[in-house]
């Protein structure tokens, strides 16, 4: 814990986790407005197509965030996509609603007739059962596009493998082949190469946890008893804010973590840091202690304010 | 016209109510002396006084579960608020969600709203086993009893979330008795839901008037009978994952923890084996209520009748195939299997919306209560069925899960519902107690639930994009997500306007607006009999040669029509 | 009732089937067990319905063109009202709380259950039982 402080240059806590919602600067030229209003006229079918012809020029991010993994960039256009279907599918089925209810309201001299009572239009029935089958089809397979991409798993260099263990109420970052001391369970800080496959392997010591860190578009459960890999390409460097997601009892909401993206260079400049703090310990009585409180895995955060109980 | 001479004369001969009088043979003197105040409550085997029971029992739940949402939204509403401990804002989330989705949507609908009206939608004197259906009622009650004696036992009540996740559900992580409670409770509910299922099938098979065939159900009887048909696949699944979650935590067994070879992610296989169907089983009963809303007040048929009972159908056969999209992120499920199923549901569904468009199409739409509240039901349901389909992408699910997008994309869905049971209570509430709620009343209610169910959800979309995880109690790392909360809170405390509005509506309009037989020149056959039925429901029926044979007898010239053709399809005997 | 019988034979059919596509594809126990005996479910009350709909004579509640007149006389043996469903629910109860607060709740439990079960059949005895059930 206070090794680590002292011996890692962290970024401030909130650097980035703030910034969220700021787009890019490149990604700020457009009009989402326009872009939607133009592309409404060429109708559903070409709409869904809309992201992957616009998936370089510039469109709104509806809330999302444009990802620094490379994975997480394909999950935010598949966002995208999938926003401009809804806003189309949702406008056009919302206007029919409010016309329908509006234009046929009941009228002082409609009290004593009733209307047509029309109840079957073939052909306008099948019209609204195959456009829908069509519809999904066409995300379906946007979706199976994506869900290979995020779920692959590359191979990656040794020392880019990262063993992730969740327990309540904290994270342990391992590097298989490496002893990190600096690593603790208080204030946990995933270190990562930037522009390299990452293997994470996320495991549970305990409950089910999920691992999610908000920019990179992605989350996973921690399960106890199974060994969960994927992979991270981080295309910058900087500091990223994670968390669990699935309730894991009672300190849930302050089970956190940070994921720092570093150059390659850094990143072996550390683990080799690392590597001499860990030799440096064990000579100690002190450092031993250290090192057995870390790799414990010890329950902590009770005292984050909060209504602790 | 001869069917409708005999549906006449028949009134004192072609006894429904003789059934009646047989099973009273042996207490011939107390035939027409039935029990009176609580002693009737206790005994009675009529299904409109069992449906009665279980709808007040179930809008208690409602109010209950809304007055925890509420103080879950007052702890959100500062980012490190103390109004509540961690702990008991755990156990908060945890029993407004199991008040709201064990306790209130399903037993209201299958118990409350179906009990009532589907005997009367099918010319049946009852359900097909009445003392099992009081059997139901009083297992739910005991069982909701058993849920909230969870806040006064020491340790408080369940904690884990409604879904009660293994490993953190077993007597290591939660070893309270608020646990066992849930359990017990669940176990309790579970079994009157299979009851309530049985007696629903039976009831629709064996008890149709003659001539009632089965694609002259009204829409929500065919609704209902898919409900029954999900709620007996699905709800032993849930109580068998019980008892062996109960196994776990007393006898020492290890289905769910990895410790004694088990393995934890059964339990959510298990859960949400019976957890997907559940969502239909709530969404079901009120898309059949909406149909008939808007049918009854665009004074039109149900557009696309056959079309809808195929929707509906479809999406109970869907739903049993697509539990682990609740699972994706797990990374040990087959992610396109369940992708595709899940995205499939929105065919059938998107038939629905058309069908429901359809039906107003053309009509004279009327906007009362009911009907305002079937069009917000549209409105909600639309937003959250869009939202549901991101859900069904799993890179989307990945990018979403657990997160606030999820909570407001199942909020849109159930606050949607719960517009849809409203409009059932304001529509079939006359045909029920004899008396209409008060108009006014009812459309002040719409707004502030309406508007107050939107403004909760939406900046609750926002939040999840933003990363905030669902069943957080504080937020202290992300301050500047008060804003967007404070509005949630805002639309929740609308919202709980709105239910005291609803409130205030049952007692002013007690007994003051009789309703009359048919208030709503609705269609189908339960507005042919009078307002409250009688015992066994029926002293005569109309002929019946379509799916609403209460419009038929009172407007025989306008009958149903398929477009560009002359010949009356649907009244095939009218042709010739 | 050949409706009932073909719906849900095709609702067991297409459980079936997916249950057997999914084992294939994914080799997951827990979903495909599930899957297949919710087919089992399916076919269960279905054929009989079929096997019962080619021996039955067709219902009224079956024929488009049936009058209300052919469903006069007893449709159905009701019930009165009872109070044992009230005392078996209440045995629930004591089961349930049981299972939380101790084995001692199971002495009123059995007592309150082994009532109502008697009350209920001895009540079906001296009621309607012996009532004609179908009288087309």
């Amino acid at each position: 814990m206070l090794v680590a402080a002292g011996g890692l240059k962290f970024g401030p806590l909130h650097a980035v986790g703030y910034s969220r919602r700021v787009p890019q600067p490149t990604r700020r030229t457009g009009d989402a407005g326009g872009v939607t209003r133009s592309a409404r006229r060429w109708g559903v079918g070409l709409l869904v197509l809309a992201p992957l012809v616009l998936s370089g020029c510039s469109l709104s991010t509806f809330g999302a965030d444009p990802s620094p993994t490379t994975t997480g960039r394909e999950t935010f256009h598949l966002w995208q996509g999938f926003t401009i279907g809804a806003i189309v599918v949702g406008a056009i089925t919302l206007s029919l609603i409010i016309y329908a209810a509006i234009h046929f309201r009941a009228k002082r001299q409609h009290e004593d007739s009733v209307p047509r009572q029309t109840q079957y239009h073939l052909p306008m029935e099948i019209t609204y059962t195959v456009i829908p089958i069509i519809i999904v089809f066409v995300l379906f397979a946007f979706t199976i596009v994506v869900e290979n991409a995020v779920t692959a798993l590359p191979s990656v260099s040794k020392d880019n493998t990262i063993g992730v263990q969740a327990f309540q109420w904290g994270w342990r970052f391992t590097y298989p082949g490496f002893t990190i001391v600096g690593e603790t369970t208080q204030d946990p800080i995933l270190e990562m190469p930037e522009d390299e496959n990452v293997r994470i392997v996320l495991t549970s010591l305990d409950v089910v946890h999920g691992f999610y860190i908000r920019q990179f578009n992605f989350s996973r459960y921690a399960l106890p008893g199974v060994i969960n890999p994927f992979t991270f390409n981080a295309q910058r460097t900087g500091t990223f804010f994670g968390q669990c997601t699935q309730l894991c009892g009672l300190y849930h909401s302050l089970m956190w973590f940070r994921v720092k993206v570093v150059t390659p260079a850094d990143y072996t400049a550390w683990l080799s840091m690392q590597q001499a703090r860990a030799a440096t310990l064990s000579a100690s009585a002190a450092g031993q202690a250290v090192q057995e409180q870390t790799s414990a895995g010890v329950p902590i955060r009770p005292d984050y304010g909060g209504g602790t109980n | 016209m001869t069917d409708f001479a005999v549906g006449i004369a028949g009134v004192e001969t072609i006894d429904h109510d003789v059934a009646h009088v047989h099973v009273h043979e042996h207490e011939h003197e107390h035939e027409h002396d039935e029990p009176a105040g609580i002693y009737k409550w206790l005994t009675s085997t009529d299904h409109k006084v069992i449906g009665l029971s279980y709808t007040i029992t179930s809008l208690v739940m409602f109010v209950i579960g809304g007055f925890l949402a509420e103080l879950i939204r007052i702890q959100l509403t500062s980012p490190n608020a103390t109004f509540v401990s961690f702990a008991e804002y755990n156990q908060l989330f945890t029993m407004h969600g199991s008040l709201m989705i064990y306790l209130f949507v399903g037993p209201f609908a299958f118990g409350g709203l179906a009990n009532i009206i589907v005997p009367l939608q099918i010319g049946a004197p009852d359900m097909a086993f009445p003392r099992l259906n009081a059997l139901s009622y009083w297992l739910y009650l005991s069982g909701s009893i058993t849920m909230l004696l969870g806040f006064v036992v020491a340790g408080g009540a369940a904690d884990f979330g409604w879904v009660g996740y293994a490993p953190l559900s077993n007597a290591i992580y939660s070893p309270g008795a608020g646990a066992d409670l849930w359990i017990a409770a669940l176990l309790l509910t579970g079994f009157s839901a299979i009851f309530t299922g049985v007696n629903l099938c039976a009831t629709i098979f064996y008890l149709r008037a003659p001539g009632m065939t089965m694609f002259r159900m009204p829409i929500f009887t065919w609704n209902m009978l898919a409900t029954g048909i999900l709620i007996l696949l699905a709800f032993p699944v849930l109580t068998a994952g019980l008892i062996m979650l109960y196994c776990d935590r007393h006898f020492g067994t290890h289905i769910f923890t990895v410790q004694g070879g088990g393995v934890p992610v059964l339990w959510q296989h298990i859960f949400w084996f019976w957890g997907h169907p559940e969502v239909y089983i709530l969404a079901l009963p009120f898309f059949g209520v909406v149909t008939e809303v808007i049918a009854a007040f665009s004074k039109k048929p149900v557009f696309g009748y056959k079309g809808m009972v195929f929707a509906t159908i479809t999406i109970a056969a869907l739903s049993l195939g697509v539990w682990a999209h609740h699972m994706f992120t797990t990374g040990v499920v087959l992610l396109p299997f369940f992708s595709i199923m899940s995205l499939l549901i929105a065919v059938p569904t998107g038939i629905k919306f058309f069908n429901w468009i359809g039906t107003m199409w053309g009509g004279h739409v009327r906007f009362t209560a009911a009907m305002l509240f079937a069009i917000g039901f549209l409105v909600t349901f639309l937003i959250g069925g869009l939202t549901g389909i991101y859900l069904a992408s799993p890179p989307l699910d990945f990018f979403t899960h657990d997160t606030y997008f999820v909570v407001a994309h199942f909020h849109s869905v159930v606050l949607a519902l719960v517009m849809g049971g409203m409009a059932g209570l304001y529509y079939w509430g006359p045909k029920i107690t004899g008396y209409l709620l008060d108009e006014r009343l009812g459309k002040i209610q719409f707004w502030l639930f309406f508007i107050g169910a939107n403004v909760m959800v939406m900046p609750q979309y926002e939040l999840g994009l933003l990363g905030m995880p669902r069943r957080v109690a504080s937020y202290i790392h992300d301050p500047e997500w008060a804003t967007l909360n404070q509005w949630a809170t805002v639309g929740a405390v609308m919202m709980g306007v709105s239910t005291i509005f609803f409130l205030v509506n049952i007692v002013y309009s007690w007994k003051r607006y009789p309703a009359g037989d048919n208030p709503w020149d609705a269609q189908t056959l339960e507005w042919f009999t009078t307002s409250p039925p009688p015992h066994h429901n029926y002293y005569a029926l109309p002929p019946i040669r379509s799916e609403r044979p209460t419009w038929d007898y009172h407007h025989p010239d306008a009958r149903s029509l398929v477009h560009g053709t002359s010949h009356d399809a649907a009244h095939p005997e009218a042709a010739t | 009732m050949k409706v009932e019988a073909k719906l849900l034979l095709a609702l067991g059919l297409f459980f079936f089937l997916m249950g057997v596509a999914y084992w294939f594809w994914s080799h997951e126990n827990a979903g495909s067990l599930m899957l297949v005996a919710s087919g089992g479910l399916g076919f269960l009350p279905g054929s009989y319905y079929l096997w019962w709909s080619n021996r039955m004579r067709e219902r009224a509640s079956d024929r488009d063109d049936a009058t209300i007149a052919e469903g006069a006389g007893v449709v159905e043996t009701f019930p009165g009202s009872s109070i044992w469903p009230f005392t078996l629910g209440m045995g629930a109860f004591c089961i349930a709380l049981a299972l939380v607060f101790g084995t001692w709740f199971g002495i009123p439990a059995a007592g309150l259950v082994i009532w109502a079960l008697l009350g209920a059949v001895n009540e079906s005895r001296r009621g309607g039982a012996e009532q004609p059930s179908h009288h087309a």
